[in-house]
């Protein structure tokens, strides 16, 4: 009796809960309604199928169960062959009706519309990065064996209709509405997957193929990129995003990219400009870049020159720094604000480079034994030894100071940095930085940090003192 | 007709003589069952720990700092490997399979004793090897129960340094044991039934368990070549599924290699695996369904031909696991199709067993309450199943919570309903004690339950498109925080519903050493396994002479006999019948 | 992917066949009594091991079909260059369609009591096997040597995962073999070594057709 009750109220339960739930697709982006719609058939066919199997069942427990010793006999029947033919049938007509609908969707996508433009997702661990045909239309080749710190997505230079690619090294893409696009997916190192829940589609990207899906966006709107394989440790903080646009947003937008072949044509920065441009930031970092910790400035000296561009450029334009709580930060925006241009940061960075290394501060104490094995995940991107990676977009930490690391854990976790909308990576680190969820577990991880060997980089020593650099 | 059975023919099982040759290195196919067995749950125990961390990240999501990214996806793997392979399946064929095939064919043992024992011992080795990755630097592998390539073998994945290796001979040491059990298990049906035991007179518990055990047989190969591949990928540097590629900005030695090519030869182990799963869960629930309510299964024909339906049918629909893995479009037509085609004797058989309970004769004991679980949550998990299948629907669920959703219900709560089930349905015949009953209900209430209570909900996670193996969700516009409550709110379910577990352990145990004893056949059962002499069943099963067949698994409630039950080995004219 | 799409299809497509002769589609709750059961003899383990052994075989051939399957899927990439093969490798060819007939000769005498062919057989099986053995690793040395190793490219890697898994399986039938031998030279009844020779013989003729099989694929690409 309970039992069947029971059953009865899971099936009407459950009905309810379908739909009560808050928890369902987000509204649509794209013009593919018609997946949406075959589910709903989907729901119709086997929300029947579960309603009316349960309940039957639910009835059967009811009247068929025993009562004890006087309880009528179990009918005996060992087949019913019509039944478990009508039975047979009804299911395949059922399974029918939705296979039929699903296949003529899928017939759509996998036949990409010959209007639809193309352009190049590249995915890799952990981020990513797009490229525009120009004006050409037409993509350029490409090939991992080209990747490297200048050319990042591997491509070409010996095809000419690369030269004019646009390329989008932040995770965002920009979409114009209502024209159908079909997306070539291409990843560097490992399996992952674009997925845009708006959009309803996704794919892998495979490493050594391309893939592809496409798509016509419906409506203007910003929304999430997940990567929806699992890529290694900072899977979870893949994420880019798609901002749908007007046309004419959409056209401003792409007129801002630069192409591949300006890219290349990028000049190096010229160290001795910067030397010029630096005397003002040595009052706070000091003439060697060695960082003065009384006036909250960290050591520069032995950092990535691509690391120092990317911070001069987030403090210059807000990014970085305008909290209203980053305190220290703050007082950098007018610093890099005295660089007027690109090739003043680039200047800049490429003279702080120059410096020879230092030995940051230790001033904390905590468990480094735990803080190894916290920096298991850190290692992952900054590295085993805590030397930086470029494809990682992830600064040196070995050597620095640890007050700074700390503050900059802290901000990270606290939201002070990191959460900017035009951070690029920003949230990825504020994503790892979460992971520490003590001070304990920060001055840990730092200490062991602390530990780790600076290599005294003895080229960079000899190059300083050929220029004669510093004072 | 000559028909000398295998133990009259000379041709000795060994008699063990001491404690250890009796209960250590035994070559009887219950003992081996019980090895096999106790070594599966305890193994099951450790992955439902290490679920019990995952979803503490989860639901509290800043809380513990030993739970670290690396650690979260090395207890991700580490969980679905050892749930599907060294729990679920060491348990229905090493476990189930041993205990239950010769008493149900009336043999005495299995054909190959010896094979059968080294079985075991290969088995506990995989295990320990699985084991040991927690223990070496850089810990288990964290690739996903799947090990895709290039990741599960690159910088980047916890476990590269050693875990995935062990890994990789853990299963291939497994596959070795898996092959001599299943050799024993095919050839001791084919070979060892006894007098009277046709195949169509074979309980269902006892095809569903061959039936996988041939799928089994055929579909392993295709893991061990994955994993040499990988292996070889891994310590040797070749290039089988590594194509060139840059890992963390510098180029790799790699060059040529298709990642898809794993995941074909993977998923066509990994589909059938599914099977192997089921078809022995499948088998079973109709003999306690039947038992239970005194009435033969519904259209065992029909139930016999979907369980080989379904095998053969097993092996062409792997790739609907990787419709968004970039293979080539045009293949999904086709696995789709054949998908949605398996569905049809897998409804059949949902059918067949609700058919049986109806104009039945219902005792609602333990073992049947779980089976009438299996039946509500196999439906559901079974349905969720088609929108998957469907290709088309798979894009917008792919890889979202609903994929995890609907594996669960049907190889994580369904075929635990069945086992939990068969353990209290054949306790009685395997220590000759009743367990307590008033327990039994309640933990099968709880567990019910509160399993439905955490993988309802979780489907909508994925309709709303909250991706799996997530560490952390913050930072995600379309995912609102009543998604992030509703995750604390299944955590607190899934705690609390591996907690009751402790009331089955303690039932089983409390009842071996004070449980009534059970009398030989308590259920009333009419397969052949209750007709042994003793209960337990002492080695050699049959006593002096095996059981001759008469009749098939299924004479409940056959009209004018006096009994709702006739057992199989009991002839015609000793039937009593009533007088008319 | 059609290799072994066609072994399963074979594999079912039996699996099928054999149990509608095993009236799998009649009804069996009509028939009463042990007459139903036709079987002439039941659980002799002569033909369980046979049995046994088919279905390990099953099981191997699955296992190689599926190595043949990803060579065939790799040969179509365009980084493809077909290995250089060793001449040895004909010369073991030969010694294993020895080892072959040294072994079927083997169950001959057996089944004809001849204690003394069987010994002599069983020594030339061993001979045979063994040297073909060490034949296939003088072939890999001769790879290696001439700058071939495992991981240049992907033939390689295939042709060493094919060889390496064939001389496996037969060092699993040398262990027979071995056990075999020893119980012969012990002095056992030729009668219970009958079965183990039988099962060897099969074992053997299986791998010489794998080997065939796997020879010609690698000479014709």
């Amino acid at each position: 009796m309970l039992v069947a009750v029971v059953f009865m109220l899971l099936v009407v339960g459950s009905i309810a809960f379908h739909f009560l739930s808050p928890w369902w697709f987000t509204p649509i982006a794209s013009h593919w309604q018609a997946i949406d719609d075959t589910i709903q058939i989907t729901f119709w066919v086997t929300g029947a199928v579960f309603i009316a199997v349960n309940l039957f069942m639910a009835y059967a427990v009811l009247r068929y169960r025993n009562r004890g010793p006087d309880s009528e006999r179990a009918h005996y029947e060992p087949e019913n062959k019509k039944l478990e033919i009508w039975l047979t049938g009804l299911t395949a007509i059922g399974v029918a009706a939705l296979l039929a609908p699903g296949l003529y969707v899928w017939n759509d996508f996998v036949n990409v519309p010959e209007d639809a433009w193309e352009f190049e997702v590249v995915g890799e661990q952990w981020r990513w990065t797009f490229r525009l045909p120009g004006d050409d239309g037409k993509l350029g080749t490409s090939s991992a064996y080209l990747v490297n710190i200048d050319n990042p997505l591997g491509v070409d230079p010996a095809d000419a209709n690369g030269q004019d690619d646009l390329i989008v090294l932040s995770n965002v893409m920009h979409l114009p509405i209502d024209k159908p696009v079909k997306m070539l997916l291409r990843s560097k190192d490992v399996l992952h997957d674009f997925a845009v829940a708006e959009f309803r589609v996704k794919m892998d990207l495979v490493p050594g193929l391309v893939s592809y899906l496409w798509l016509t966006p419906t409506r203007t709107g910003t929304f999430d990129i997940l990567c929806e394989e699992l890529c290694g440790l900072g899977h979870f903080t893949m994420r880019g995003r798609v901002v749908v646009d007007t046309q004419e947003d959409y056209d401003a937008w792409r007129d801002s990219l630069m192409t591949f072949k300006e890219m290349s044509d990028v000049e190096s920065g010229d160290p001795l400009i910067g030397q010029a441009t630096y005397p003002v930031c040595a009052t706070c970092h000091g003439s060697q870049g060695e960082g003065v910790v009384a006036l909250n400035s960290p050591k520069l000296s032995g950092q990535e020159g691509w690391y120092l561009e990317t911070q001069l450029r987030n403090f210059k334009n807000g990014v970085r720094g305008a909290h209203e709580d980053d305190e220290f930060g703050r007082q950098m925006a007018p610093m890099a604000a005295l660089l007027a241009d690109e090739a003043a940061i680039r200047n800049m960075a490429a003279y702080i480079t120059t410096f020879p290394e230092h030995t940051g501060d230790t001033s904390l104490s905590g468990d480094a034994v735990r803080g190894q094995h916290l920096y298991r995940t850190c290692g992952t991107c900054h590295g085993v030894n805590g030397e930086g990676n470029y494809a990682t977009n992830s600064p040196r930490l070995r050597g620095q100071e640890d007050w700074y690391m700390k503050r900059q854990l802290q901000n990270f976790i606290s939201g002070v940095r990191g959460v900017h909308r035009e951070d690029l990576f920003g949230p990825q680190m504020r994503s790892m930085s979460r992971m520490l969820r003590t001070e304990k577990d920060i001055n840990d991880v730092v200490a062991y940090i602390n530990t780790l060997e600076p290599a005294v980089d003895q080229n960079q020593i000899a190059d300083a003192a050929m220029q004669g650099g510093g004072d | 007709m000559a028909h000398v059975a295998l133990a009259d023919q000379g041709q000795a099982l060994s008699h063990p003589q001491s404690f250890i040759t009796k209960y250590v290195w035994s070559q009887d196919h219950k003992v081996i069952a019980i090895q096999y067995g106790l070594t599966a749950i305890a193994v099951g125990v450790v992955a439902l720990v290490l679920s019990g961390i995952m979803r503490l990240q989860l639901g509290f999501p800043d809380t513990f700092s030993f739970i670290q990214p690396s650690e979260y996806y090395q207890f991700v793997t580490m969980h679905g490997m050892i749930m599907v392979i060294y729990l679920l399946t060491a348990l229905f064929l090493g476990g189930f399979g041993n205990y239950l095939i010769p008493l149900m064919i009336g043999a005495r043992d299995m054909v190959f004793p010896y094979l059968n024992m080294l079985s075991y011992w290969v088995y506990l080795l995989s295990v320990i090897i699985l084991m040991s990755s927690f223990f070496v630097t850089g810990g288990p592998t964290g690739a996903g129960w799947t090990l895709y390539p290039p990741q599960a073998i690159m910088f980047g994945t916890p476990g590269v340094e050693w875990g995935i290796i062990l890994m990789l001979v853990s299963l291939f040491v497994f596959i070795i044991a898996f092959t001599m059990g299943g050799l024993n298990y095919v050839t001791t049906v084919l070979q060892a039934r006894t007098r009277g035991m046709t195949l169509m007179r074979m309980p269902l518990s006892v095809w569903g368990i061959f039936t996988a055990t041939v799928l089994g047989l055929l579909a392993f190969p295709a893991l061990l070549v994955s994993a040499i591949m990988m292996t070889l990928d891994r310590v040797l540097g070749t290039s089988f599924f590594m194509p060139a590629m840059v890992s963390m900005g510098e180029q790799t030695d790699y060059a040529g290699g298709s990642p898809v090519l794993f995941q074909h030869l993977f998923w066509f182990f990994g589909h059938p695996e599914v099977y192997i799963v089921a078809l022995p869960a499948f088998g079973i629930v109709s003999d306690l369904l039947s038992t239970h309510a005194r009435k033969n299964i519904f259209g065992y024909r029909m139930m016999v031909w979907a369980i080989v339906g379904i095998g053969g049918l097993s092996f062409v629909v792997w790739a609907h696991h990787m419709y968004v893995s970039g293979m080539n479009p045009y293949f999904g037509f086709f696995f789709a199709t054949t998908t949605l085609i398996i569905a049809v004797p897998t409804a059949i058989k949902v059918y067949n067993w609700v058919l049986t309970l109806w104009r039945g004769n219902i005792h609602l004991n333990t073992p049947m309450l779980f089976a009438i679980g299996f039946i509500f949550t196999f439906i559901h998990g079974g349905l969720t199943g088609i929108f998957l299948g469907n290709v088309v629907v798979d894009l917008p669920l792919s890889d979202t919570y609903f994929v995890v959703a609907h594996f669960h219900m049907v190889m994580g709560v369904s075929p635990i309903l069945v086992v939990f089930g068969a353990i209290y349905h054949w306790y009685p015949k395997i220590t000759g004690k009743m367990f307590n009953h008033t327990l039994g209900k309640v933990h099968f209430w709880l567990t019910f339950l509160g399993t439905y209570s955490i993988y309802l909900p979780m489907h909508y996670l994925g309709f709303l498109g909250v991706p799996r193996r997530y560490f952390a969700y913050e930072g995600i516009d379309f995912i609102p925080q009543s998604a992030l409550d509703l995750n604390t709110a299944i955590t607190i379910s899934a705690l609390f519903v591996a907690v009751v577990q402790l009331i089955f352990f303690y039932n089983m145990i409390w009842s071996l050493f004070k449980g009534k004893p059970s009398g030989s056949n308590p259920w009333g059962a009419t397969t052949l396994e209750w007709r042994t002499p003793d209960t337990p069943p002492s080695h050699g099963n049959w006593g002096p002479e095996l059981p001759t067949v008469h009749r098939w698994a299924y004479d409940y409630s056959v009209p004018g006999a006096v009994d709702d039950f006739i057992p199989q080995d009991v002839p015609e004219s000793e039937v009593k019948m009533a007088a008319s | 992917m059609i290799t072994i799409v066609l072994f399963i299809f074979a594999m079912v497509g039996f699996a099928y066949w054999w149990l509608w002769r095993q009236r799998v589609l009649e009804k069996p709750w009509d028939d009463v009594g042990p007459e139903v059961d036709t079987r002439e003899e039941i659980g002799r383990i002569s033909s369980a091991a046979k049995v046994g052994l088919t279905f390990f075989l099953a099981v191997v051939t699955s296992v190689f079909a599926l190595f043949i399957s990803a060579y065939f899927l790799r040969m179509e990439l365009p980084d493809w260059s077909p290995v250089m093969k060793p001449e040895v490798l004909w010369i073991n060819t030969g010694l294993l369609v020895l080892g072959s007939g040294a072994i079927h000769w083997c169950s001959r005498a057996a089944a004809s009591k001849n204690l003394r062919a069987v010994q002599v057989s069983l020594f030339a099986t061993g001979l045979f096997t063994f040297a073909f053995i060490y034949g296939q690793l003088m072939a890999w040395g001769e790879l290696n040597d001439a700058g071939y190793y495992l991981n240049s490219n992907p033939a390689n890697a295939f042709f060493y995962v094919f060889t390496g898994l064939h001389a496996l399986h037969l060092l699993g039938g040398l262990w027979v073999w071995l056990r075999t031998t020893l119980r012969v030279l012990a002095g056992v009844e030729l009668e219970e070594v009958r079965l183990s020779v039988e099962l060897c013989r099969t074992y053997w003729h299986y791998l010489l057709g794998v080997w065939i099989v796997l020879f010609g694929m690698l000479l014709s690409t």
